[in-house]
């Protein structure tokens, strides 16, 4: 697009990316442990109070809780992956998918050995997100070497290759029915107390509080800074000394685990992993969810999750409430919500392009107490 | 022999959709430098139309004829209604809102028709001739090549004969110098988009018969196929497109006739893989172009 000469913008950009990089490097090092302690404090009291939180809903929104902390886990990963380094993935749903798979597939082995619960599920979701994970390194592989729309282009292809590996694989896989998985049973100690629904929401909360810190930690390391160095130019952070392509390959893996962990909780939640749950709609979901909440931030990809979760939901209570034919009410099914998302996607896009989180700005005495999230509310820039 | 003589022969056959779909994404890609990502959903659009056109008068030309127009009007309402507006500063924001615009047209398209396949008739008989003892192609297949191959013809005049391709092309190469010498650009990038999205609405209606039928999702896997043609021949040359187009066609049917179709997904992606990872210039393209 732009006329000048990788030589030109590069001298340019050296001498002042160069400058400011080496300047942020020690900015972020000094200011590192009490960041990293902050951080620790903010995610821990955030998961104590949703965890809190689940005693006051019903097992029906404890399970819509679990859902969404399930989802944040993965929105949270694309989000920082669009955001931050600026590639393009439509294909977290089959990241997702893998780590279900992969939780499933150990989850069954391990019951079938007679491992004790707690020890099964760690395992399993450990399996799940290295699954996840090689699978994103293999996309990353190839995505270090493509562009936006290119990259985009490859994931779509991924999710929609999904069905017909799970029936080539319909051995292992299950094909269209996919897989079941044994209830992970609330522990003796608790059952008195709290339901299922409430018990497979505490570790949903668990697991997403641990993936989404990792990520808010890495985000603010030096290797976020230079993920969102590369975004921004790719040429000048290369003169300057950054591995363009192997930032890129860590932050798509890195993206691809926590979506695995996504996955495997909802594979957790479910008890069953198959294809029909993820289909391109459902992938396309995860981008809507992480654009309308701001890409790059996870207070945004926090409420994006809860968002795709609920509206679906609420959307089809309205529409049973009015007055339709049962044939209209049928159609409405389930494309209304697309409708309505597909629409914010491009409404939020050309008018709102930081995202939900973006309202905070107009939030008087507020500024101070978020200053270290305001560089998530980027959108990618490119040249 | 014979089937393999026979799978190669639709492949051709199939393999010009393809490349004439991909044509259409290299036409935007040259006109506004988007590749987009809705040209599937809006080539559904003006099938459908073609589809309740050809439903109420009874012939398939008024149905091609309505397919070809609703396109072109898909295509400019598309360009001055939204794809304007998008954010010039990062190429992402392109390809989200032609995101957007899938779910938002097949949404309406499913609440509008149900999610049920409609089968479409195909103008032509769809069983093989055949010669010398071997089924080769079917009358529809030729009538599909001869259409996609004189529409590629045309463009290749139109681009290189007129005034009007004369300037698309500047438009597309060197906006600034072209606006200097009293190229109208916006105009010329609307006309681009108008032209691609007619072209991939012919692509849809001629590719539709050979498939299940018409359903708010039949050219989800087009748009697949038709974008690892554009990786493949690369998205800057129309020559590209068309070779690419009939060598994904090809390998497809192979794939399909010996493997089985659940397959094809699994091939079209080894295929995508190989290229990016082995020749991440494409096969026919400069490097410069995957870029941009």
């Amino acid at each position: 697009m732009s006329s000048r000469t990788p030589l030109e913008a590069g001298t340019r950009a050296v001498t002042a990316s160069a400058g400011a990089l080496t300047a942020a490097t020690v900015a972020v090092s000094s200011r590192r442990a009490a960041g990293i302690r902050g951080t620790l404090v903010i995610a821990a009291v955030l998961t104590l109070a949703a965890i809190g939180g689940t005693f006051l809903l019903d097992p029906y929104r404890n399970f819509q809780l679990a859902t969404a902390a399930a989802m944040f886990c993965a929105v949270a990963g694309l989000s920082m992956l669009i955001g931050h380094t600026g590639q393009l993935s439509l294909g977290h749903a089959a990241l997702m998918a893998s780590g279900g798979y992969g939780y499933a597939l150990t989850a069954n082995a391990l019951t079938d050995a007679g491992a004790p619960g707690p020890v099964r599920f760690a395992l399993a979701l450990l399996a799940g997100v290295v699954i996840a994970s090689i699978l994103g390194l293999l996309l990353g592989l190839a995505a270090a070497r493509l562009r936006g729309p290119y990259l985009a282009g490859l994931t779509l292809a991924v999710v929609v290759a999904i069905p017909a590996v799970t029936s080539v694989f319909s051995g292992v896989l299950g094909g269209d029915q996919g897989l079941q998985t044994a209830l992970d049973p609330v522990p003796e100690v608790l059952s008195r107390l709290i339901a299922l629904e409430q018990w497979q929401a505490w570790i949903a909360i668990a697991v997403a509080a641990v993936v989404v810190t990792a990520l808010a930690l890495v985000r603010r390391s030096a290797l976020g800074l230079r993920m969102r160095a590369v975004r921004d130019d790719e040429v000048a952070a290369q003169l300057a000394g950054v591995p363009a392509r192997r930032v890129k390959v860590t932050a798509f893996t890195l993206s691809a685990a926590a979506a695995g962990a996504g996955g495997a909780l909802l594979c957790v939640v479910t008890q069953s992993v198959s294809p029909g749950a993820y289909t391109l709609s459902f992938s396309l979901l995860l981008l809507v969810a992480a654009v309308i909440g701001g890409l790059g931030s996870l207070g945004g990809a926090a409420i994006g999750s809860a968002l795709i979760v609920l509206l679906p939901w609420l959307l089809g209570l309205a529409s049973r409430e009015l007055p339709l034919p049962a044939d209209l009410e049928q159609r409405l099914a389930g494309n209304l919500t697309v409708l309505v998302f597909g629409a914010l996607l491009i409404v939020v896009t050309l008018v709102w392009p930081g995202g939900l989180v973006a309202l905070r700005r107009y939030l008087p005495r507020r500024a101070a107490t978020v200053s270290p999230a305001r560089t998530t509310t980027h959108t990618p820039t490119e040249r | 022999m014979d089937r393999l003589l026979f799978l190669v022969a639709t492949g051709l056959a199939r393999g010009a959709v393809f490349a004439l779909f991909a044509l259409s994404l290299v036409l935007i890609w040259r006109a506004a430098r988007i590749i987009n990502f809705a040209q599937g959903a809006m080539a559904l659009v003006a099938t459908y139309v073609a589809f309740a056109v050809t439903g109420a008068t009874g012939s398939y030309v008024a149905g091609l004829a309505a397919a070809l127009v609703s396109g072109a009007a898909i295509g400019w309402l598309v360009e001055r209604g939204v794809m304007r507006f998008a954010p010039h500063a990062s190429p992402l924001s392109g390809v989200i809102v032609a995101i957007g615009l899938v779910m938002v047209l097949q949404s309406l398209l499913g609440i509008a028709f149900g999610p049920q396949y409609r089968p479409m008739a195909a103008p032509f008989d769809q069983t093989p001739i055949v010669v010398a003892g071997v089924p080769l192609l079917s009358p529809y297949d030729v009538f599909v090549l001869v259409v996609a191959l004189a529409v590629m013809t045309a463009l290749a005049l139109l681009f290189r004969f007129t005034s009007l391709g004369l300037q698309l092309r500047a438009s597309a190469f060197a906006p600034e110098v072209s606006r200097l010498l009293g190229v109208r650009v916006d105009r010329m990038v609307t006309a681009g988009w108008m032209l691609s999205a007619a072209v991939a609405a012919l692509a849809a209606l001629l590719l539709i018969p050979t498939e299940l039928g018409l359903n708010p999702h039949s050219t989800d896997m087009l748009f697949v196929y038709a974008f690892t043609v554009a990786v493949v021949g690369g998205l800057d040359s129309p020559v590209g497109a068309l070779s690419g187009g009939l060598v994904v066609g090809v390998f497809l049917t192979l794939v399909t006739g010996y493997l089985g179709s659940t397959v094809a997904p699994i091939g079209i992606l080894v295929l995508l893989l190989a290229v990016l990872l082995l020749r991440p210039g494409g096969v026919f393209s400069l490097r410069e172009a995957r870029a941009a």
